[in-house]
């Protein structure tokens, strides 16, 4: 990283590159994408929750004019290998959860469309369903592994000595809901399937089809390699684009149900676009959701505060059609030291769609278990609650013994007790009260690790005086349009305006999704990589045309530390006595982030993250009516389903200490994605229990929970 | 969306001879077109009234104003002598939706609100406010929102409008013309009970026009107030919302009205808890009291549970602010957060 500060644009204050383009309404996102004459899809979707189709009786529809097609799976072109039971749709008579694609039209208007979906009359032989979430479900298993690839159970020393041992324990058990993300941005699918155009390699074997899709993605080389096996396709028979993306919170991560269906429909109809955007109801059915959690969460305690035994045992949702095990308990295993930990995870499977990502998965529910027992093991303690986190604070990590790379919980939880006027907070609850109004205070420590990332690739190119740095990388809004720009620059040691940077195209060096809080590191990495292959080899007076590439490089060394990022956020809150309404009145992160390559579009990242987070803490759940015949979500839109606005927001603050860590890459940055929602609800759930006396351990807290 | 046929009328006689069975009339839209959205609505014609002269707030002898069926949400809310003769209006008004669509929403519109019951925008479901004879789903169901008065076996839901809790409280009168002629109707005969016909919600014949809203002379609601609790602070339908007047002489309540919304079919007015308050002393214990005559009649399940403790302490709390006068202290605590 250069530190000349001639060409220093690293650490600088930028606007977003593509803010301009975004404010106008001119950046072309997926359904915006030119097209000639394209045909537009509207899809059928299944009306129970689970069984198998009858017959699907689509004249009406067919006889309706300008319909083009009826999609469904009598017609449905074969998939070649079940890689992923998501995607392998339309391929028999199966319904495995309300909501599922089992169909589409395409026609000439949305409106025909949508209009001739309705008259397509289904059939359906039902079959015993199950979506009702519960504890020790009869069904429930253990999955071996969860995401990140982490064995699902752990366990060292002996908790019941532990427990036995401590003076004081807590043994709660704290829940989430299933949540929807929501992005602004509805998923947008263009597929268009081009006969005419000959492969340039597999010539030989005659005309190959082609494939170009334009979608909102948060990683168009992935997205493409998860649909290759399916479709029988060669990576140069596959072209995906997506610059720019309207919010995504993990929802896009990887391709759903409609990018295949699509898919599929434009099969039918070769040398024509067609062309789909969900509804904001169907924004609750088939693009995945966070999974909804059971958390018991065991605390013993020696009388001055030193840990003695962790455990959190985690029952979670799945899909009978595709688990997705979230690491809920992660962060449980390395955040506070103890000798006696023990965790393990249980899968409960029912007939609902897959869940997915969702803005730290893992981290952020099972933070809020632990996070909140925390408090009220302080509160048991007697202790102040950041005192009880300095000294448990472990030496190393305590699952694996490793030393962490950098770890600066602790100046997190100090700065920011600082910045808050935490000294004014009394630790008896319902001591502040102005008028109807109830205040309080509380504090959660945010942990974030470092997650491994598949090879990424960035490429160099000198064109007209400018340097074009390429790389399937995606901007969902974080900003990655600028930090890469800014990372190019002083890379190459050039000014910004001479770099012009290529995202989100599969022509483009393979890269990564954005996820995982990676984006800034892994791609930044690539980046660098290549910038110093390219000086390397063309100095610095390249002729045109001159290219090289480069892969995201780690150190080996890393391998012998704990890579996390760390915060600690703080919430005031005030709590109405006459209808139990919270007000988050203020919320400060304070941030241990590595090195921040833009405070503008940091801060941006970390106050969303924070916002989500009250978001979740207050107003978001899905409601998933789990009676016969129901099976699905029915707060399905935006008057049923609540979203923080802008005045449930009033003061929301990011403050970070930067300490570069090269072991997260030559960037050293941590990744800040996530980081900014981890705990933010296990602080404002703790301080609604200062100011009230109440502990909530359920989310959202809504009024219903707190009017008394 | 099924394809309709779309007529644009120029006076109000136009739009009523324009009127066919299975046509609606399309004002501004905020909630119909929501519905032919989301197919829980069909319609054979839009009979388009938005260009109607019905435009004005007027004043009407004796104290009152007439609203014109076509005035915006936004322009009610804002007009001087309204506000100074009825805040709780204004205030309920402000209270609801967002204002993009105070903009756009009208006065006659707001009145024929829909519910906004989680069943009845979901065509899987049963719910007879949508399909008579179908069933009510919200009964063992999401039933946060379900009401606390004058539900039936097939029907539990409520009414959603914030502004005619207020309108209830005034005692307005709904002006209505029909090609048989015109026609006033008290307020509290505007709205239904579900009984065992959920899916009418008001007493509006087909094809009858609202034209106008009038505002009857009410001295008491210069001391007028709403207050509206909900799930986040702005553009959330209310949890429980209450609507109340009050003017004391010396230490009793002289007079009192109350309207409460969230909590039945219709916007609720409270008559026995303002027939036990008159005369009374104007403190919480009697407010409390009043209140719980009223939710004599009250019945609740597990998930609305809460909301007999909202209404009680909303009823007490606001009483109390109109007794001392407290109101507009709220009003900027709440920092016109609508």
């Amino acid at each position: 990283m250069t530190t000349d500060p001639k060409t220093a644009s690293v650490g600088q204050d930028r606007v977003r590159i593509d803010g301009p383009l975004k404010v106008t309404g001119t950046a072309p996102y997926a359904f915006e994408q030119p097209t000639e004459n394209p045909a537009y899809l509207f899809p059928l979707t299944s009306t129970i929750t689970r069984g198998k189709i009858r017959a699907i009786d689509a004249s009406a529809a067919r006889a309706l004019s300008g319909v083009l097609e009826v999609l469904t799976h009598e017609n449905a072109p074969k998939l070649l290998a079940k890689t992923d039971t998501e995607l392998y749709i339309l391929q028999s008579r199966d319904v495995h959860y309300f909501g599922e694609n089992i169909g589409a039209v395409v026609a000439e208007t949305q409106e025909i469309a949508r209009h001739a979906a309705s008259l397509v009359r289904v059939e359906y032989d039902t079959e015993q369903e199950d979506t009702r979430f519960r504890p020790e479900h009869p069904e429930r298993y253990n999955p071996g592994k969860i995401n990140t690839g982490i064995p699902a159970d752990s366990k060292q020393g002996n908790v019941e000595q532990g427990l036995a041992e401590a003076a004081v324990t807590v043994d709660e058990v704290y829940a989430t809901p299933y949540e929807h993300h929501n992005p602004m941005e509805m998923h947008s699918v263009i597929a268009e399937w081009d006969r005419e155009r000959l492969d340039g390699v597999l010539g030989v074997l005659g005309e190959r089809p082609h494939l170009r899709i334009h979608d909102a993605s948060q990683g168009v080389s992935y997205e493409r390699l998860m649909l290759l096996p399916l479709l029988g396709l060669l990576p140069q028979q596959v072209e995906i684009s997506s610059p720019y993306v309207g919010g995504a919170f993990g929802s896009k991560g990887i391709p759903h149900a409609q990018v295949m269906l699509t898919v599929l429909a434009a099969r039918l109809m070769p040398g024509r676009a067609v062309k789909y955007m969900l509804s904001r109801q169907q924004m609750f059915r088939s693009v995945g959701h966070r999974l909804t959690t059971h958390q018991r969460f065991r605390l013993g305690a020696a009388a001055d505060g030193t840990l003695t035994a962790i455990t959190h045992d985690v029952q979670q949702s799945s899909s009978r059609l595709k688990q997705f095990a979230e690491q809920t308990v992660n962060a449980t295993r390395h955040l506070y030291a103890a000798p006696h930990r023990e965790t393990s995870t249980r899968m409960v499977p029912l007939d609902i769609g897959p869940a997915t990502f969702m803005r730290a998965p893992g981290e952020f529910p099972g933070m809020f278990a632990q996070e909140t027992a925390m408090d009220e093991l302080a509160v048991k303690l007697g202790l102040d609650p950041i005192e009880l986190r300095l000294r448990n604070k472990p030496d190393t990590d305590p699952e694996s013994g490793k030393p962490h790379s950098s770890h600066h919980l602790g100046e997190c939880l100090k700065e920011g007790a600082r910045l808050f006027g935490w000294e004014k907070r009394q630790a008896q609850p319902r001591a502040r009260q102005e008028g109807e109004w109830l205040c309080g205070m509380g504090v959660a420590a945010a942990t974030y690790p470092r997650q491994m990332t598949p090879p990424t690739k960035a490429s160099v190119a000198f064109r007209e005086g400018k340097y074009h740095v390429g790389i399937a990388a995606a901007d969902l809004g974080t900003g990655a349009w600028t930090v890469l720009t800014q990372i190019a620059a002083d890379a190459l040691k050039v000014p910004e305006e001479d770099v012009v940077l290529h995202i989100g195209h599969t022509d483009l060096p393979l890269a990564f999704l954005a996820g995982g809080s990676t984006g800034t590191y892994n791609w930044g990495s690539a980046v660098m990589v290549a910038a110093v292959n390219f000086r390397d080899r063309y100095g610095l007076t390249p002729a045109e045309g001159d290219e090289a590439e480069g892969s995201a490089f780690f150190p080996d060394e890393a391998k012998k530390y704990m890579l996390d990022a760390y915060g600690a956020h703080f919430a005031e809150v005030k709590v109405s006595t006459v209808t139990g309404e919270v007000h988050v009145t203020r919320l400060l992160g304070v941030y241990d982030p590595g090195r921040i390559i833009n405070p503008r579009t940091a801060n941006s990242q970390f106050i969303g993250g924070m916002t989500m987070g009250i978001s979740a803490a207050l107003h978001e759940e899905s409601y998933l009516d789990s009676r016969p015949g129901y099976g699905h979500v029915v707060n399905s839109d935006f008057a049923g389903y609540h979203i923080a606005a802008n005045a449930d927001v009033p003061d929301v603050q990011a403050r970070w200490i930067e300490h570069p860590d090269p072991m997260f890459g030559p960037t050293g940055a941590k990744g800040i994605g996530e980081i900014g929602i981890v705990g933010v609800p296990a602080a404002i759930g703790n301080a609604i229990y200062n100011a009230t006396g109440k502990r909530l351990r359920e989310l959202p807290f809504t009024p219903a929970k707190l009017v008394e | 969306m099924k394809p309709f046929d779309f007529q644009r009328a120029g006076t109000v006689s136009d739009a009523l001879a324009q009127f066919a069975p299975g046509s609606a009339y399309l004002a501004g839209g905020t909630n119909l077109v929501d519905h032919l959205r989301a197919g829980i609505r069909e319609v054979d014609g839009l009979v388009d009234i938005s260009r109607l002269d019905l435009t004005e707030i007027a004043e009407l002898p004796g104290g009152g104003l007439r609203v014109g069926a076509l005035v915006k949400n936004s322009d009610m809310a804002a007009h001087p002598l309204l506000r100074e003769r009825y805040p709780a209006l204004a205030e309920a008004i402000l209270a609801g939706a967002s204002g993009q669509i105070r903009n756009m929403a009208t006065t006659g519109g707001n009145l024929l609100q829909r519910t906004r019951c989680v069943y009845f925008y979901d065509p899987a479901t049963p719910c007879n406010k949508r399909e008579p004879g179908s069933g009510c789903s919200a009964i063992g169901g999401f039933g946060k929102y379900n009401a606390l008065f004058g539900a039936s076996e097939h029907c539990v839901t409520v009414h959603p409008s914030d502004m005619c809790v207020a309108l209830a409280l005034l005692d307005a009168v709904v002006v209505a013309e029909s090609e048989a002629g015109g026609r006033r109707i008290p307020f509290a005969d505007f709205h239904r009970l579900p009984g065992d016909t959920p899916h009418l919600d008001t007493n509006l014949r087909p094809g009858e026009l609202i034209t106008a809203v009038e505002l009857p002379a009410v001295p008491v609601a210069a001391q007028s107030t709403y207050r509206k609790a909900r799930e986040r602070t702005s553009y959330a339908f209310a949890l429980v919302s209450v609507a109340a007047a009050l003017r004391t002489e010396g230490e009793n309540v002289a007079e009192v009205r109350l309207a409460c919304g969230g909590v039945a079919h219709r916007p609720w007015r409270a008559h026995r808890a303002e027939a036990y308050l008159t005369g009374k002393p104007a403190t919480a214990e009697h407010f409390r009291a009043a209140i719980e005559a009223e939710l004599e009649e009250a019945q609740s399940g597990t998930e609305n549970a809460f909301k007999v403790p909202l209404l009680r302490n909303m009823v007490v709390s606001v009483l109390e602010e109109l007794r001392d006068g407290r109101t507009p202290q709220r009003r900027a605590e709440q920092g016109g957060a609508a």
